[in-house]
């Protein structure tokens, strides 16, 4: 009996405590984006020096790492194909292939999970040990509206970034496959290049953005999130650092999945 | 200004109630801050100074009761109201918590890159001139973990200063520094107050400092008033605790033997029980 009204006990606050922190999530939600769009109206509100010092960060520094990653996917990607295309005597449909994933599904989300390792994990970490220094609540007696003072730059920046190294890695992943294609597996460079314009479309680059700037937008608020919820000391700002990592790719899925569903369904 | 300047009181608090949790760390307590007033919180460690300083500042909503600003109502104000309010208040922390991430400039300057329409060469002068004030003239480019505690202090109090606000609190300013320090942060809390008629709200436990700064002091233990009054009052007060405090006598039994170890050595360890709750072994 005790067992079972511990047990119901302790899923209704599980639930409530989940409730509690999409509250809280709206909120920020909310003041981010009034910070967004009110603070161009109120002065010197946009801190946009410090937005192009995250956009340096977030996207410029991350470009090496994301180039690299996505090359080596482009090339692992024409080597699975083949797998399969060889048999049938279809190696030149390899640049469909690696085009058309590269483009809507994997540059996007390659990027989205380097970039959350990278930048949302940073986000966090930061914010964190601005909590746990008493560096939040100082900016609060200021009369500095952490939200508009931190999390406004950092949103603007990620939201550039992303789409701006997204459309980078989609470049270098398809000339991942192009080189493996045409080096290792020897099909015709004019015929890769002909199939690679061929598959591709408008839409499916729009899918490939579209999914990215929803990206950018996780990766963010789940990194600000985590950071404002530290408590304690240093042992917060890991712990909080790792589940950002986390929920950030796990929801970066789940986003994935809505549009990718959309896209297939609907447009 | 005007209007507000008619209030006699610059802080009035009213029965205020704050808890973490189910732990009452306030508990009813009530005064009222003249202006240009210096007020002095005494009390040993753990007993909700710092955390009466947090509802002042509105760091936090207290559990009940009610904070007066300048007469205007801070525990029911709207957060917006609370950022304009906030402006004519400074803090020094008791950890300084400057921020990491900039230089000492920065830090100072960053008030009034937000708050007013200055330019930058004005932000420049104004930066220098509240770092000389407590003693850091030419650190202006040092990062706050290339100084000493006791630097990180001062310049906490050069931050507090930027926005020449109106009411300042102080948690513990001169803690953890040399005398001859510690002595000049006290010369600078009086002048601050003599030049600027400025409201101080100094929490200490350095009894030689409120000697020298305080208009009147109240003593905190458990969570509620012991015992208020200007210091030659309260020196003369016959409560055992307070004659207790002055005198530097050691509790009598373990536990608030501990209790007082704590406030010798600063009270940065919180390992021992709360002293609302010693039975809560936390
Ligand atoms: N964030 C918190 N969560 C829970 N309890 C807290 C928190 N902060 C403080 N407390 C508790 O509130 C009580 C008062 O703490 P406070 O920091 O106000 O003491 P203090 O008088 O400033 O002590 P010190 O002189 O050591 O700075 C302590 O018992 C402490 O354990
Ligand atoms: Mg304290």
């Amino acid at each position: 009996m005790t067992a079972l009204t511990a047990l119901v006990g302790g899923a209704g606050r599980a639930a409530l405590n989940q409730l509690y922190g999409v509250a809280r999530v709206c909120v920020l939600i909310v003041d981010t984006l009034y910070w967004l769009v009110a603070a161009p109206f109120r002065g010197k509100g946009l801190r946009i020096r410090a937005a192009v010092e995250c956009f340096v960060e977030f996207g410029y520094h991350s470009m090496p790492i994301v180039g690299l990653i996505c090359f080596l996917i482009g090339a692992i990607m024409a080597m699975q194909a083949s797998y399969q295309l060889a048999r049938f005597g279809a190696t030149q449909y390899i640049a469909n292939l690696v085009g058309v994933a590269a483009v809507r599904e994997l540059a996007p989300l390659m990027t989205a999970i380097i970039l959350t390792g990278r930048s949302g994990s940073a986000i966090a970490a930061e914010i964190g040990t601005m909590k746990v220094a008493e560096e939040i609540d100082a900016l609060d007696v200021m009369g500095v509206n952490p939200t508009k003072f931190l999390v406004v730059p950092k949103f603007l920046a990620m939201v550039a970034a992303i789409p701006c190294v997204t459309v980078l890695a989609m470049f270098i992943m398809i000339l991942g496959g192009f080189v493996l294609s045409t080096m290792v597996l020897s099909v015709d460079v004019g015929l890769y290049i002909e199939n690679t314009a061929g598959a591709l479309q408008l839409k499916d680059f729009a899918t490939g953005m579209t999914k990215s700037v929803f990206f950018a937008i996780v990766i963010c608020w789940v990194g600000v999130y985590r950071g404002f919820q530290v408590e304690g000391g240093a042992e917060g700002v890991g712990k909080m650092t790792t589940s950002s990592v986390v929920t950030s790719i796990f929801f970066i899925i789940i986003v994935d999945l809505v549009f990718s569903a959309l896209f297939y369904f609907a447009v | 200004m005007g209007m507000e300047q008619e209030n006699e009181y610059a802080i009035e608090v009213e029965d205020l109630v704050v808890r973490y949790g189910d732990q009452t760390v306030l508990d009813g307590v009530s005064f009222q801050i003249r202006r240009g007033e210096t007020f002095v919180i005494l009390g040993g460690s753990g007993h909700g100074k710092s955390t009466l300083l947090r509802n002042l500042v509105g760091l936090m909503r207290p559990f009940a009761g009610r904070i007066r600003i300048n007469g205007q109502d801070f525990t029911a104000m709207s957060d917006a109201g609370r950022m304009e309010v906030r402006k004519k208040i400074g803090m020094c922390f008791q950890g300084s918590a400057l921020f990491n991430s900039m230089s000492l400039a920065d830090n100072v300057a960053l008030p009034l890159r937000e708050h007013t329409k200055l330019k930058e060469s004005t932000i420049d002068i104004m930066t220098r001139i509240k770092l000389e004030l407590v003693g850091l003239g030419g650190y202006e480019d040092y990062l706050p973990a290339e100084l000493s505690g006791g630097m990180r202090k001062r310049a906490g109090l050069a931050r507090a200063m930027a926005m020449d606000p109106e009411i300042i609190f102080y948690d513990e300013p001169s803690a953890g520094l040399d005398p001859i320090v510690a002595a000049g942060i006290d010369m600078l809390i009086r002048k601050m107050q003599s030049t600027f008629n400025l409201t101080s709200v100094v929490v200490t436990h350095e009894m030689a400092s409120v000697k020298l700064i305080a208009d009147r002091v109240c003593m905190l233990r458990h969570g509620r008033i012991l015992a208020m009054g200007t210091l030659d009052e309260l020196a003369a007060s016959d409560n055992p605790f307070v004659r207790q405090f002055f005198e530097r006598r050691p509790d009598e039994d373990q536990e608030d033997r501990d209790d007082y170890l704590r406030a010798l050595t600063g009270g940065s360890e919180r390992t021992a029980p709360g002293p609302q709750e010693p039975e809560d072994g936390r």
